[in-house]
């Protein structure tokens, strides 16, 4: 309803306006704002706590998290904008926090007040984004953050002159000591109240006159008046986001640019050297009395701590032990989590069993709800124990110290030092490794580590790879088994390569990210904002994706249940349980097999008879050239939602029940066994291949795409990623097999 | 005049100009790096890219083809502080 959302905003102004008893009582919307490394997120979490809203702004991937504060009985709803060194922005990502401060974002409305975080030990090129921000003209509080990083390098500030020289409030914290939190909140309620300071205007007479023309020839095309600072953006920013939007609606404009910029070329002004030009001179003026630090650089511990960690030998060691006990940490400290997650899965599940006769209802209850909440949570643990290690390694400062060991290595495919990390943590798992990309501002860089992170070998593969191995290859021969699982893992990097190099120059093309980047110096991380991040992107995964990989999880146990009579199965599995349930008697133990035996046979009917099995039929043709009949391919549909599901579907369909594991000798035997009609066998080497290179390269997992989903904010990029997974798995197979029977 | 990327360890210079008007070279210029101002170099990654520099009191890391768009004077070896 737009007009009714503009009616009511029309009026929410005029209250404003009228300065009435009423709007005090408006929440206030304050946008908080910092270089990264500042401790912003610190001080978000700090005045905010756990509860903020996340969510994403439409159209880009940037995240929107709002959390309210209460000062003086007065709401105040905190915006947090993504860590930026400057409001000059030359992406739809970079746009969004330049339209929330200027209240042109929708959904988070008209914006009160700014909240500027700074490192005062870093006070010069932190207040390069301070003097744009004070060209808002908005009442704004600065803070300065990280005192005692400034103390230890000897640098003190004079607070109060700084504060009349901006003309704006200016407060000491220590965010993550949770020091001088509530004079930020004092600040706040108390500048939103005072007139606003007059914006900065740090160009030449020339320059605003340029601005007032641009300004004039924009206003006849459309009624909307232009902001001056995106006036300013837009004679500044060559190629910018402000540039190249306007001119979408202005043919004229890139040609009047050219004009500007080379009228004020002659008078003196070089776009774009300019601005950095009279912000800094500006930044010196200010600072000039207000900063006093030591004579020589002092040397701090973190200077010497640096010298070792981009060491050329013990800088890397150290590197790969910190990001071995990372890998381990999801690869194998968190199974034992994950085993306790199914464990009470299985017995919830035999709770329910117990308590309900057999028929749909108690199937949709324990093979769709309960194994689909089961199949969202399991990647709870390792969505946790990355990001605390992540957590510390960012908070630490050394996370931009492991992109700058690896940037030489990644840029090798395309990508930058920051896609190591994530890449390398979806060998255990793409969900984590698909969150983590958020370390990665650069757009393209992030989409393309995004859609290659599944190619990485994760650890649900293995059960699928050492079923096939454990079938063709005799546990004597070690080294044989060995190097097929490591050819396996290798497999999805080699793949990886050339796809990301496509990408970036198919779908991501444009010029290469700036990796100019700062080296924070160490601190200790703080345990509280350790804690919160861990916390943040479980809740973020449960709440966000897990909806949706339930969902799936769900669809796929219709697919393999409907159509069919169940009733038959029903009484078995009930005489079954009576029989279980009367005592173990010898007598009845033969007669308990005899019904088991029934009932797995009755299920695989089933299962051959329903959707999945019937699509499965249909799709055989498809899957002959891979060596597969039509068994192995419901195994590869009902395995959608997550590729280890493959194995208790084979089981199924070979009449063993769901219950095998890819160690199970009845499983390895029925396969053996398995023939087509012609008598020949299903299984030999060159199908086991070609079974696992289709799950090496396939997009069998729900979970990862529907955090593509969330991550990306589209249905695009799933979609996207499944089609060319499939299509590489499908051909991989291809070849393997028909290369593989030439030689078997 | 000689660029930035060809400074060893240790050297340091003072900066004359960042060429270009993209993307880099305008990151370049927020970060600090402007006319007039010391850089000194820190030392390379171990693959020999990026490069780890000192400007205006904070390090930032370069890769050497970002480094090459800094004009900078003919460095002088950093001594020991004083």
């Amino acid at each position: 309803m737009p007009p009714f959302k503009n009616a009511l905003s029309a009026l929410r102004s005029r209250l404003m306006s009228l300065k009435q008893p009423a709007a005090q009582t408006r929440p206030l919307t304050v946008a908080i704002i910092g270089n990264p490394n500042t401790g912003k997120s610190t001080l978000f979490n700090s005045l905010v706590g756990m509860k903020s809203r996340v969510g994403n702004f439409p159209g880009v991937t940037v995240e929107k998290k709002i959390g309210r504060v209460r000062w003086n009985g007065r709401a105040i709803d905190l915006v947090d904008l993504p860590g930026t060194y400057s409001l000059s922005p030359r992406t739809l990502d970079e746009m969004v926090s330049v339209d929330v401060l200027l209240s042109r974002q929708q959904e988070v409305g008209e914006i009160d007040a700014i909240v500027c975080i700074v490192d005062v030990s870093n006070l010069e090129r932190n207040l390069y984004l301070v003097s744009q921000v004070l060209d808002l003209g908005l009442p704004t509080v600065l803070v300065l953050n990280m005192q005692d990083v400034a103390q230890a390098r000897g640098v003190s500030i004079d607070a109060d002159r700084l504060s009349k020289r901006l003309g704006i409030p200016v407060v000491s914290t220590e965010a993550h000591r949770r020091r001088g939190l509530d004079d930020v909140r004092r600040a706040i309620d108390e500048t939103v109240n005072q007139r606003p300071p007059q914006a900065l205007r740090l160009f030449s007479d020339e320059f605003y006159q340029e601005c007032d023309l641009l300004s004039a020839m924009l206003a006849e095309r459309h009624a909307a008046d232009t902001p001056l600072y995106l006036l300013e953006r837009l004679i500044v920013d060559v190629g910018g986001q402000v540039e190249n939007q306007l001119a979408e609606r202005h043919d004229a404009l890139p040609q009047v640019l050219r004009e500007v910029r080379q009228r004020l070329g002659e008078a003196g002004c070089r776009v774009p050297a300019i601005e950095a030009k009279v912000r800094y001179s500006w930044i010196r003026d200010v600072l000039e009395n207000v900063v006093t630090r030591p004579q020589a650089r002092l040397v701090t511990a973190s200077d010497k701590i640096d010298r070792i960690l981009t060491h050329r030998l013990v800088g890397l060691l150290i590197f790969a032990v910190l990001m071995l006990i990372v890998f381990l940490s999801i690869f194998i400290w968190a199974e034992p989590f994950m085993n306790a997650i199914e464990v009470g899965q299985t017995w919830m599940a035999s709770m329910l069993t117990g308590l309900m006769p057999p028929g749909a209802l108690r199937s949709l209850l324990v093979d769709g709800l309960i194994a689909g909440v089961g199949g969202v949570i399991i990647f709870v643990p390792q969505i946790a124990f990355l990001f605390f290690f992540m957590a510390i390694l960012e908070d630490c400062g050394y996370m931009a110290r492991a992109a700058f060991l690896m940037d030489k290595l990644m840029t090798k495919i395309g990508l930058s030092g920051k896609s190591f990390v994530p890449l390398m943590s979806s060998f255990a798992c793409a969900i984590p490794g698909v969150m983590a990309t958020r370390v990665i501002e650069n757009r393209r860089d992030r989409m393309v580590t995004i859609l290659v992170a599944p190619l990485m070998s994760c650890s649900a593969r293995l059960p699928v790879y050492a079923l096939m191995i454990a079938l063709f290859v005799p546990a004597e021969e070690t080294l044989k088994r060995g190097l097929l699982l490591f050819g396996m893992y290798w497999l999805g990097v080699v793949v990886a390569i050339p796809v990301a190099w496509i990408l970036k120059k198919t779908f991501f093309r444009g010029e290469t990210p700036p990796f100019v980047m700062e080296l924070p110096s160490y601190k200790w991380p703080s345990p509280r904002m350790v804690i919160y991040r861990v916390y943040d992107r479980s809740k973020a995964f449960v709440t966000r994706a897990g909806t949706l990989i339930f969902a799936t999880t769900i669809v796929v146990w219709a697919g393999g249940y409907f159509p069919g009579d169940h009733s038959e199965l029903d009484r078995v599995q009930a005489q079954l349980e009576t029989l279980q349930a009367g005592g173990s008697a010898d007598s009845t133990a033969d007669e308990a097999a005899a019904l088991i035996e029934r009932q797995n046979k009755l299920s695989g009917e089933l299962i051959a008879g329903s959707l999945l099995g019937r699509i499965g039929h249909a799709i055989e043709p498809a899957v002959r050239p891979l060596g597969w009949d039509w068994k192995i391919g419901v195994g590869a549909l009902a395995s959608f939602p997550a590729r280890e599901v493959i194995v208790a579907t084979m089981g199924t369909i070979y009449s063993l029940g769901g219950e095998v594991d890819e160690q199970s000798e009845g499983l390895r035997g029925a396969m053996q066994a398995s023939t087509w009609p012609d008598g020949r066998k299903v299984y030999s080497m060159p199908v086991a291949l070609s079974i696992m290179v289709f799950f090496a390269l396939c997009a069998q997992c729900a979970a990862t795409l529907m955090v593509i989903k969330r991550e990306t904010n589209s249905w695009r990029w799933p979609v996207f990623t499944f089609v060319y997974m499939t299509a590489l798995a499908y051909l991989g197979a291809l070849v393997t097999y028909q290369v593989a029977r030439l030689f078997v | 005049m000689t660029t930035l990327d060809t400074l060893k360890g240790g050297e340091r210079a003072r900066i004359v100009a960042v060429t270009g008007d993209d993307g880099i070279s305008i990151r370049l210029m927020e970060m600090g790096l402007t006319e007039g101002e010391q850089i000194e170099l820190l030392g390379f990654a171990p693959l020999g890219d990026p490069i780890e520099f000192l400007v205006r009191g904070y390090r930032i890391s370069l890769r050497c083809s970002e480094a090459r768009r800094v004009q900078v004077e003919p460095p002088q070896i950093s001594g020991k502080p004083a």
